[in-house]
């Protein structure tokens, strides 16, 4: 489904890494991990098509994503370090603007559930800039739910997140592995996923 | 045909453009000499005192050809720009940002020579004659542009940025000049025409020509040079860089 | 991707983009406070003579425009870009192109806008005649998206990069030459008793071109600066 093969990412004058290739099938899970700097969020930024590789190519079900493009981007949600989440916007409002600008609109019940699902009942209707980190990152992790794309990538989803919070996430993660979804993430910490996780080190 | 297209991409590589622009360069200086001896000498003894302007207005053999180059090369810049947004050459924004500079002092030396020109003609270092008023944008939009390119450390996101800048640029200028044009119109300024001289004679016309050809050779040598300094500064790294025989000392 | 969804994603981020401007007032306001204070210096620095200050009023509302809407422009991606909208923005379904047309939009709603319907007011200091005035916000409603459309291309070009925000207006003002020109040109050309059509109507004709060009350009900087 996506594939990578013979990627080069430079970065500056230095090469970060270069050869890299991969397939991910419906239902898989790729961990990658890597010191700081060692090329994760480059290579995730890669997948989602906003950075072009200096090498290589990226393919997803058999056609280069540069020519995918929006056909692409409708099946790819991507989580990068900064959420998304606009401090002067509710998180309800954060939750159905992100949705309407990823092009899938949600209607408030939607959003309601899903914020409440990820532990933030009571506080729909406070502004982002009263929530803590977890609680802003939880904001922006409702797109897992209320946009419906096959391909997951994450980068550093659990920064921020308590106990709780990353059980939750998991579930969420694994309930959509199950679905025949797919997901590339990295994450400092260990994501204890159900499912089979496949692994890929950069360095 | 097939063979045409294959040396093409082969000489937008940097590795072989290097070597290749390093043995034109001396050619186009010659050319730049040879043309640039023979206008200025038309220009300055051949050509006839102009009736009404006197000996003064022979700086006409530097004001218009710079000002022709600085459009020119403006044009060539955003020719570059368009390839190297389009096919994603790496050669194709070198020659972008090594043509601006030249482009920039063209731009510049045509307002400074027209002021010299004005002080005897009109009394005034400066009119807000349509020309030299479209020149003065023209100039900023270089500056822009250098401006722009410098501000961005990352070289290819530097190209790319001043490519889109360049080719928005293109496209306004003809409308910038228009109402440059139709502003000077309506308020009845100056609007005496620097090359609309009442006799331009044939001498004079080809002194003018062969200034031209000078400056055109002159552009072309400097931004070889230029483009082989920046080839070398971003290619530092490549292998081939390291073997070449001058860097080896 | 469906039209009513492109239409509805269009709607979705000027709506965005004007709420967020409501509960940040103060940059609106500070914009608009500029233009008035900057009008408002003209008499101050030439002399209280009604003839001239006639005969500037044009040029001058038009040059605070200018500034005014060029001090909005680092606002215009900055904020979304710093958050991560902005590359959301560029992974969404909808193409960027009719996302980055929304915020343009919405930029003119607060900033020229604004400042169309507030000229008038400011006319009055220059004793500019009613229907010089009319003629004055006609052109302005023309005239202010152009200066958001081809300044969100500079606002694009120069997102993230050092001194931005002074850089924009290097790049930017020499390209609203024509806006000034046709513009002023207009109100101009109605007190001297020519008729505003013909420059109303190059205007139209620049912002027609620039509403083709701009949010494709500002699509293609806007992807360069995420790379």
């Amino acid at each position: 489904m996506l594939e990578a093969s013979n990627l080069e990412c430079v970065r500056g004058e230095k090469s970060l890494f270069r050869g890299l290739s991969f397939r991910l099938a419906a239902g898989a899970c790729l961990m990658v991990q890597g010191a700081n700097g060692s090329g994760k969020t480059s290579l995730l930024r890669m997948l989602c098509g906003l950075s072009p590789p200096a090498q290589g190519e990226i393919r997803w079900k058999g056609e280069p994503i540069r020519r995918l493009a929006e056909d692409y981007r409708g099946e790819l949600l991507y989580c990068g370090h900064a959420g998304a989440v606009k401090d002067e916007l509710t998180a309800l409002e954060n939750a159905r603007i992100s949705a309407t600008l990823a092009g899938a609109p949600v209607d408030e019940e939607a959003a309601r559930a899903a914020l409440r699902q990820l532990g933030l009942k009571g506080r729909e209707d406070l502004p982002a800039r009263v929530l803590s980190a977890g609680q802003k990152r939880r904001v922006a992790l409702t797109r897992l739910l209320l946009e419906k794309r096959r391909l997951w990538v994450l980068d550093e989803p659990l920064t921020a997140l308590d106990k709780a919070a990353v059980a939750n996430l998991c579930g969420v993660i694994d309930a959509h592995l199950a679905g025949g979804g797919m997901a590339v993430l990295t994450s400092h910490q260990d994501l204890p996923l159900a499912g089979r996780v496949e692994h890929l080190r950069l360095d | 045909m097939s063979n045409g297209i294959i040396n093409w991409f082969k000489f937008s590589s940097p590795q072989t453009f290097y070597p290749l622009a390093g043995k034109m360069i001396p050619w186009f200086w010659a050319l730049t000499a040879i043309f640039g001896v023979a206008g200025l000498t038309i220009g300055f003894f051949v050509a006839p005192t102009d009736a009404q302007q006197g000996e003064g207005y022979r700086i006409i053999f530097v004001h218009v050809p710079a000002s022709w180059m600085s459009m020119f090369i403006y044009l060539v810049m955003a020719f570059w720009a368009a390839l190297g947004l389009g096919f994603n050459t790496r050669l194709s924004g070198m020659m972008a940002s090594a043509l601006a500079p030249t482009g920039a002092l063209m731009a510049f030396l045509s307002l400074w020579t027209g002021a010299l020109w004005g002080k005897p003609m009109w009394g005034t270092w400066w009119v807000w004659d349509a020309r030299l008023t479209s020149e003065l944008i023209l100039f900023f939009l270089y500056l822009g542009f250098i401006a722009l390119q410098s501000a961005i450390d990352d070289a290819r996101r530097a190209d790319k940025a001043g490519a889109v800048l360049a080719l928005v640029g293109v496209i306004n200028i003809p409308i910038i000049y228009f109402s440059v044009k139709w502003w000077n119109t309506l308020h009845q300024g100056a609007s005496v025409s620097l090359t609309k001289s009442p006799s331009m004679a044939q001498t004079m016309l080809w002194g003018m020509l062969l200034m031209a050809l000078a400056f055109w050779m002159y552009s072309i040598a400097v931004s070889l040079t230029r483009v082989r300094a920046i080839i070398l500064e971003r290619e530092r790294h490549a292998g081939w860089v390291e073997e070449l025989p001058e860097l080896k000392s | 991707m469906a039209e009513t969804g492109i239409l509805s994603a269009l709607g979705a981020v000027i709506r965005r983009d004007l709420l967020l401007a409501m509960r940040r007032k103060s940059d609106v306001l500070t914009t608009l406070f500029f233009f008035v204070i900057v009008v408002s210096l003209f008499p101050l620095g030439i002399g209280p003579e009604m003839g001239m200050l006639r005969q500037i009023a044009p040029g001058v509302l038009w040059v605070a425009a200018l500034l005014a809407s060029m001090l909005s422009l680092p606002r215009l991606f900055a904020a979304d870009h710093a958050d991560g909208t902005l590359e959301q923005m560029a992974l969404s379904a909808v193409p960027l192109g009719v996302l980055v047309t929304g915020k343009i939009v919405a930029h003119w709603l607060v900033s020229g806008l604004p400042l169309a319907l507030l000229a008038p007011v400011l006319g009055l200091q220059f004793d500019l005649p009613a229907d010089a005035l009319g003629v004055m916000v006609l052109a302005l409603l023309i005239g202010t998206p152009v200066l958001s459309l081809i300044g969100a291309v500079g606002a694009g070009l120069t997102l993230g990069v050092r001194g931005g925000g002074v850089l924009v207006s290097l790049l930017v003002l020499p390209l609203y030459v024509p806006a000034l020109i046709f513009g002023a040109g207009a109100v101009e050309s109605h007190i001297s008793g020519l008729g505003a059509t013909a420059h109303l109507s190059l205007l139209a004709a620049f912002l027609a071109l620039a509403a083709f060009f701009g949010p494709w350009a500002t699509t293609v900087a806007l992807r360069i600066a995420l790379e």
